[in-house]
């Protein structure tokens, strides 16, 4: 069987640089090819041989869950793409500035074609250090794409002052404190940091640090973004956790963008890693627990709405 | 299920080196025409292939092939026709976008779509369009008259393109893949996203359910008949009756060719009740359907991919297929 062909998706608010750099992924001398699906032909020409259009329909599964939406385009455009092999290495998704990546993200899980030829990468999320503070007050796609975002490239940084980008990134970390952050003036990054993440890879879950001091209690109101990060000392009861994370991602999963964790089970020599996207979870034991390494379960929770005692009080009633 | 040993048609398979993933299979006349997804079109001569390129460099991403017709749609956006000589014309081109479904009838009447925009050339060129309400995924001209039924989000729908009239819309919430016509023209029925059948008795628009599948079902076949439905999606053939007025509403499916591997294709011939069966690891079964009775035409081999195409010519004497990594083959029956 060939290796899965990673996908990466790229997204951002109009004008945030996308184009800038996705055009900087495929011009620099890395030898690999990209097949580049883009929902608009911009002002920007994007510098690749093989791009297709696509119409962003998103639809509903029809399995009775409401969160359960995937990009129907994107799974013909992959059928058609995956037919014809080693014309390139990797597939980048740019949506745009007003998509939700949450459909995005779950064609990969949802669709069996897709999964079975693909893998989703990571999902990479271009801000404007500038206008930031501003789309984050009228535009909740802007905050939805930081949430869902692995890696966050903080573009424009030459365009504002050191506080106000400590102002900017502040926000970004309130909503989304575990994405890798970047700064950068037109879009300049390193390719590593932006492909060959493996950000849905159980095996890469290798702990779950925050890249920034949490900020304490930002809830300002319920419906605002925020996550929630636990920390258990000991192990953890799978018995009781696995009905209660299905149960809670079953019936929170609009408002749960995504989740992800390490957990000790009991007498379990193994790591337990998760990840969800919605309701989409998956999950399986990873590597076994070093002799020296502290057995404790750590799990976090980005989303809208989070109650952050209604979760810890569930997850310490499933300790062992 | 049948317990006597599998007869061998093995020896009766000309292989034929194709070396890309075979998208479609048909024939004009007595030879066999295959539709390649890096975007050749090739017809199998007596002595040897003709290769050609409609579609330059581009990949054929939908094609239809039957009687004297060769039609393949592009990611160039063309929609070409090809001829056993070498030469091709092109009947539509959509800049700067993928035909996402292809379909003709037997009198020459054409239709291909793009995103939501369907495009009806009659047999004699005349070229009418419209707009469906979401992406266009499947397209089926109804046997008699010109009229076609095109599937799409929540639904389908059914066009006369030379009347005025709105569309006659079929309505099932959820994503309709492939769609197909049943040879009396009484039932529509299309592959949904969630591994179902869809169908609807077009007299009075009837639902019909059939579920049960572990795969997106992508190939239907109508035997000579008209009386039994065979899809693709399970370990075995699942075949469908569609004799009684009410179609399959309440009867169980037949199931035939049960082996442990998908079945990927399936192809009833054109004059009696024998089904043949590609699977996913590309084996290929005969079944008859009065007695459950199997040949063997292909030995499965690794690495030679999935069956993508399998059709059988007019006469119902010969057989071609093909798999997603490049193998096929052209069935004789002795």
């Amino acid at each position: 069987m060939s290796e899965k062909i990673p996908v990466t998706v790229l997204t951002g608010y109009l004008g945030a640089g996308k184009t800038t750099l996705l055009n900087r992924i495929l011009t620099e001398p890395h030898g690999k090819k990209f097949a580049v699906v883009v929902n608009e032909f911009g002002e920007v020409g994007i510098d690749n041989d093989l791009v297709v259009g696509a119409d962003e329909e998103v639809f509903e599964m029809n399995n009775g869950c409401i969160c359960c939406t995937v990009r129907g385009d994107l799974i013909r455009i992959i059928e058609g793409l995956m037919r014809r092999k080693g014309r390139f290495d990797g597939i980048i998704v740019e949506t745009t500035g007003l998509a939700d990546p949450a459909p995005v993200a779950q064609t990969f899980f949802v669709d069996q074609d897709v999964a079975e030829k693909t893998r989703l990468d990571a999902v990479v999320t271009v801000v404007d250090a500038k206008w930031l503070g501003e789309r984050l007050k009228d535009a909740p796609e802007a905050r939805n794409q930081i949430a869902f975002a692995d890696v966050i490239i903080l573009n424009k940084i030459d365009l504002v002052s050191p506080d106000e980008l400590a102002a900017v990134e502040a926000q970004i970390r309130a909503i989304n404190p575990y994405a890798t952050l970047h700064r950068t003036e037109r879009s300049a990054v390193s390719l590593d940091a932006v492909l060959g993440r493996n950000a849905f890879d159980l095996d890469r879950i290798l702990d779950i640090e925050p890249d920034f001091l949490e900020p304490g209690h930002h809830h300002h109101h319920s419906a605002e973004i925020g996550s929630v990060s636990i920390t258990v000392p000991g192990d953890i009861n799978p018995e009781k956790f696995m009905p209660w994370i299905n149960e809670f991602t079953q019936t929170h999963g609009p408002d749960i963008l995504r989740c992800k964790g390490i957990l000790s089970f009991m007498n379990e020599p193994k790591r337990f890693v998760f990840q969800g996207v919605h309701m989409i979870l998956d999950g399986d034991l990873q590597r076994d627990w070093k002799p020296d390494e502290l057995r404790q379960s750590k799990m976090v929770f980005i989303g809208r709405k989070l109650d952050r005692a209604m979760i810890e009080k569930a997850v310490e009633a499933t300790r062992a | 299920m049948s317990t006597a040993p599998h007869t061998s048609l093995t020896a009766h398979v000309m292989p034929i080196d194709i070396g890309e993933h075979v998208l479609r299979s048909g024939f004009i006349g007595p030879q066999p025409v295959l539709a390649l997804a890096d975007g050749q079109v090739v017809f199998v001569k007596e002595d040897g292939l003709t290769r050609i390129h409609p579609h330059g460099d581009a990949a054929i991403l939908v094609a239809h092939i039957q009687h004297d017709l060769v039609l393949t749609g592009g990611e160039d956006g063309r929609v070409i026709r090809s001829q056993p000589d070498g030469s091709s014309s092109e009947l539509g081109h959509e800049k700067g976008r993928w035909i996402d479904a292809l379909t003709a009838s037997p009198t020459g009447a054409m239709a291909w779509s793009t995103g939501k925009h369907i495009t009806a050339r009659d047999s004699k060129g005349e070229i009418r369009k419209r707009e469906a309400p979401s992406t266009v995924q499947g397209l089926a001209f109804l046997p008699k008259g010109y009229r076609l039924a095109y599937s799409h989000y929540n639904g389908a729908s059914l066009w006369f393109p030379n009347s005025e009239a709105t569309p006659d819309s079929l309505e099932w919430k959820g994503s309709h893949i492939d769609i197909s016509t049943s040879p009396d023209g009484r039932f529509v029925v299309t592959s949904m996203q969630e591994n179902t059948l869809h169908g609807w008795r077009l007299s009075d628009k009837k639902d019909m359910r059939m579920s049960g599948y572990p795969a997106k079902i992508r190939s239907l076949s109508w035997s000579h008949d008209g009386e039994w439905l065979a899809t693709s999606g399970a370990e075995a053939a699942v075949i469908w009756p569609f004799k009684d007025k009410d179609g399959p509403m309440g009867k169980p499916p037949r199931e035939c060719g049960v082996r442990p591997a998908k079945i990927t294709q399936v192809a009833f011939h054109p004059n009696a009740l024998v089904l043949a069966i590609g699977y996913e690891d590309n084996c290929i079964l005969l079944c008859r359907l009065t007695d459950a009775a199997e040949l063997l035409v292909r030995v499965p081999v690794k690495g030679q991919g999935s069956i993508t195409a399998l059709s059988w010519d007019k006469t119902g004497k010969r057989m071609v297929f093909g798999t997603s990594e490049g193998a096929a083959g052209l069935l004789t029956l002795p």
